[in-house]
């Protein structure tokens, strides 16, 4: 059996055919996981105070009020194809496919993510007309407190991937852009790791529990 | 211009000014509040001035504000460090003072004692502590692990622009409106839009925040730098202590500095928007911002101590001439220590109705934190026996943290049993207690730590008169100040409070303002060794760069060293390397080759991002939506256009490289050696002569 090559970092490496660039990449994607489980850090405390929160509706609407559940099928059915999509461009980088390719991924997954944030902001409208507005009680303060903090996230991926896919096409393939794909990768499927979260304690753990 | 904020100027209007409060109603308190101002306005002039007389912005701007040499970003996270000392040192005397005038009502109007006290500990934490800590982190990891800088340099510059307009924050609150009256804790309601619809706790959430994004960047950086950047053959045991207690205090503040991010900016989203996360009605809950500040807040004490014993072991083994005890122990206890300060916070607030038995498991797991503590105290004082000790100036604040500290760590012990803490929480009792594990702590270690590795930063020793008289004012002056609290402390004197009736309470407070001044002539002796140190600097340069016989790779480099730090990477063969190397013989070897050497490129990012991100609170505070949108989007914007300039290295050609080493290992073969008794007199020009390795 061929034993796998050893890895620089956690995830898709980008390989024996970018020494240069996986050497670069090693520092800076060990940094950038770090910077991650920070952030984890800060969905974990608000998932945390949504919990502690769920019965401080005070008299206000709660989650069978509000709660779309196939606006949320919807939404997630399109983030976890973004994330495939954002593989697919990683999988383009690490085999050496035309530089195109990457960039049509990354454009895929920017529709794709630009898709979930106005479907997430239908789902905030439709809430708000049924009296559910953070400033209402506790429990929504908490549901706003975090379910837009994930869409800010997903806000400043896209604005990444714009960013990126201007830069790989004026500057092509460097090392430093190579290592800022990987980079943007991980954030992605990050922010879908998050969303499996929210949909397991904001909605299904609301729903059941309320 | 209205209160409501709808103007140009959001709610910032003439009222705003201390001095309107001086010409409508002149007092004691109105005086003291524009004298600060005053201080503030007039430092600026100055400093403006006289960078201007003497023709300085240009080397200012190319030498220090867009450099990214982990060196000078170290060295001004210090300078900035001591500004701040110098008013939270002043807070704490007018505060001192006011207590010292006895029962009654004192000079200080109630509301603006709150905001002494308010300011005098965020600076002290976060803007004393923590960029001194940093300062000196960042001068020494790449240097003590051979490393020519840190993982992320530019990374590194914008984490000091951050936390140097958040700083500037708490100036800006002297002179235009006022601080928050909440303590450093700002604990809500009281810091609510319900009972505190004013500035105040607007500055204190802003000043957080971005200072907390500063200290983030700052703690990924030092963690990346030591795990992927050390020397070949610096194995993990092969460390220095203080580089392990970086390590543990860099994963602090990855895992705890968002609880603090998190507390904040619900709190500013209660303010701001309206939200419910901790006010009294419509199911907020204030126990959650007591959990969330303390979730960041015990281990950020850790985080500020654990770099200082990492001082203090260096400086023990160093002017011991000895091994450290017991490394493997001082490792595997700093690592408890960073594990066991993730599960004590609740002992802050023992007091706010959680059962007995979660008070007792809080209690028992404060305890134990004495036991890895205690060890490193038996550790240090090994490495002191039989050493051939040499009383100079680091050493003397070591010694002097050694027996203040474990006074410290006891009275810790006793507010660590809940029933106790019941009886003496929220008293001055509790002051004494932080303040003298604080003190001795953190701020003993980083002066020491200033002193010792001053000549490697700048090539010359610092005085040792004035040094000495440093440490005698700030230890005799931190006995006076704190140990009468914790007396008053246990007779029942609250803290915070700007009157007391109780006439027995006085003669403490007078004990404790003389104790005051005298830390006050502790800060004006640093600044004078600072001001002798550099007319005589001729007298005590040490140019080859180990003036104390030093044991890590940073003594092997000469002073200052060159913006590469290393003209070859070393190949680390031992723990404290360098010392192995003056035994053997083999220190100062001559390179085969040399190579081009790429360092990072200036850039002004971090200062672009430190003013607009200044705007940026300042307008968030007076609810100066416009501008708060475009600094916004120019920040954005800033961090954009930045990312697409890829040409960020300067290539230094082998053949500089070559010329400056060699000549330093000309100084360094002619050169007389000097031995351990005359290491403080102008002979000793960095070239050590081990003369005390016997002692091991």
């Amino acid at each position: 059996m061929r034993r796998a090559p050893p890895q620089s970092y956690p995830g898709i490496n980008l390989g024996q055919d970018h020494a240069s660039a996986d050497k670069f990449a090693e520092v800076v994607t060990f940094g950038f996981w770090v910077f991650l489980m920070s952030d984890l850090v800060y969905f974990g405390l608000m998932f945390a105070i949504y919990i502690t929160m769920i019965d401080a509706q005070a008299g206000g609407p709660g989650p069978h009020d509000l709660f779309d559940l196939k606006s949320i099928f919807a939404q997630t059915i399109i983030l976890l194809t973004s994330s495939l999509t954002v593989g697919l461009a990683m999988l383009a980088l690490k085999y050496n496919l035309p530089r195109v390719r990457i960039v049509f991924w990354f454009g895929v997954t920017l529709i794709l993510g630009l898709t979930f944030l106005v479907l997430e902001i239908r789902d905030f409208m439709a809430m708000a007309d049924k009296g559910g507005v953070p400033q209402r009680s506790g429990f929504l303060s908490a549901y706003y407190g975090l379910v837009p903090l994930h869409g800010l996230h997903v806000a400043a991926g896209c604005l990444w991937l714009i960013v990126l896919g201007i830069q790989l096409r004026i500057m092509g393939l460097t090392d430093l852009l190579m290592s800022r794909v990987v980079r943007l990768a991980l954030f992605w499927h990050f922010l879908d790791l998050i969303w499996i979260g929210i949909i397991t304690i904001v909605y299904f753990g609301g729903l059941s529990y309320g | 211009m209205t209160s409501t904020g709808s103007g140009f100027f959001g709610r910032l209007s003439w009222d705003a000014f201390p001095v309107s409060g001086l010409i409508e109603n002149p007092s004691a308190n109105e005086i003291v509040a524009n004298a600060a101002a005053a201080i503030v306005v007039i430092g600026v002039i100055v400093v403006v001035g006289l960078l201007t007389c003497f023709r300085l912005w240009g080397p200012l701007w190319r030498d220090w504000l867009t450099s990214v040499d982990h060196k000078k970003i170290g060295i001004m996270y210090i300078v900035f460090a001591i500004v701040m000392l110098a008013r939270g040192v002043l807070e704490g005397v007018a505060m001192r003072a006011q207590q010292a005038a006895g029962p009654g009502d004192g000079f200080l109007e109630a509301e603006h004692f709150a905001e002494l006290f308010s300011t005098h500990g965020t600076i002290m934490i976060f803007f004393v502590a923590v960029p001194f800590v940093f300062g000196v982190a960042n001068f020494l990891i790449p240097l003590m692990i051979g490393a020519r800088d840190v993982a992320f340099p530019r990374m590194n510059q914008i984490g000091l622009g951050l936390t140097v307009s958040a700083g500037m924050m708490l100036m800006v609150s002297l002179v235009v409106g006022e601080f928050s009256t909440g303590g450093w804790t700002a604990y809500p309601p009281f810091t609510g839009a319900a009972f505190n619809p004013g500035v105040g706790p607007d500055y204190w959430i802003w000043a957080i925040v971005v200072s907390g994004v500063g200290t983030t960047l700052t703690g990924i950086n030092f963690a990346v730098t030591i795990y992927k950047l050390r020397a070949p053959g610096m194995k993990f045991m092969r460390l220095p202590m203080y580089c392990w207690t970086i390590i543990s205090s860099s994963i602090l503040i990855i895992f705890a500095m968002p609880p603090l991010g998190v507390a904040a900016l619900l709190l500013a989203a209660d303010r701001y928007l309206d939200f419910h996360f901790f006010t009294n009605d419509l199911g907020g809950n204030m126990m959650n911002y007591a959990n969330l500040f303390w979730l960041f807040g015990h281990p950020e004490v850790y985080l500020l101590v654990l770099p200082a014993y990492g001082v203090y072991s260096e400086i023990f083994a160093t002017f011991s001439a000895k091994r450290l005890y017991g490394y493997n122990s001082l490792v595997i206890a700093t690592m408890c220590i960073a594990v066991l300060s993730f599960t004590v916070w609740l002992h802050h607030f023992f007091t706010m109705g959680q059962s007995a038995l979660i008070n007792a498991v809080f209690g028992i797991a404060t305890m134990l934190i004495a036991i890895p503590t205690g060890v490193k105290v038996y550790d240090w004082m090994a490495t002191l026996y039989r050493g051939r000790i040499r009383f100079s100036v680091p050493m003397l604040y070591s010694l002097s943290f050694l027996m203040l500290f474990v006074i410290g760590g006891l009275s810790g012990v006793i507010l660590a049993n809940p029933t106790v803490d019941y009886q003496v929480h929220n008293t001055l009792f509790l002051v004494a207690h932080f303040h003298n594990v604080l003190l001795p702590g953190v701020l003993f270690g980083m002066l020491a730590a200033y002193n010792y590795w001053f000549p490697k930063a700048f090539g010359f020793r610092l005085n040792e008169f004035w040094g000495r008289v440093s440490v005698l004012c700030w230890t005799v002056g931190f006995l006076l100040t704190f140990m009468p609290l914790y007396f008053v402390g246990l007779m029942g004197m609250p803290r915070r409070s700007f009157s007391y009736s109780d006439p027995s309470f006085q003669p403490f407070m007078v004990v404790a303002i003389i104790g005051a001044l005298i830390i006050t002539c502790g800060l004006f002796s640093v600044l004078i060794q600072l001001w002798v140190s550099i007319r005589d600097r001729d007298k005590s340069r040490v140019p080859v760069g180990d003036p104390w016989d030093g044991r890590t790779l940073e003594w092997s480099i000469p002073s200052p060293p060159p913006p590469y730090n290393f003209a070859v990477i070393p190949q680390v063969g031992d723990r404290d390397d360098f010392a192995a190397a003056k035994r053997r013989g083999v220190a100062y070897p001559t390179p085969d080759a040399y190579e081009d050497i790429d360092v990072p490129r200036n850039t002004g990012i971090g200062f672009i991002l430190c003013v607009l991100s200044g705007i940026w609170m300042f307008a968030l505070v007076w609810w100066i939506w416009w501008l708060v949108i475009f600094t916004t989007i120019l920040m954005i914007l800033a961090l954009i256009v930045w990312s697409f300039d890829t040409n960020n290295e300067i290539t230094i050609p082998a053949e500089e490289v070559r010329k400056d080493h060699e000549a330093w290992l000309g100084l360094v073969h002619s050169t007389v050696a000097v031995d351990r008794d005359h290491e403080v007199v102008s002979e000793n020009k960095g070239l050590a002569r081990p003369d005390m390795e016997a002692a091991v």
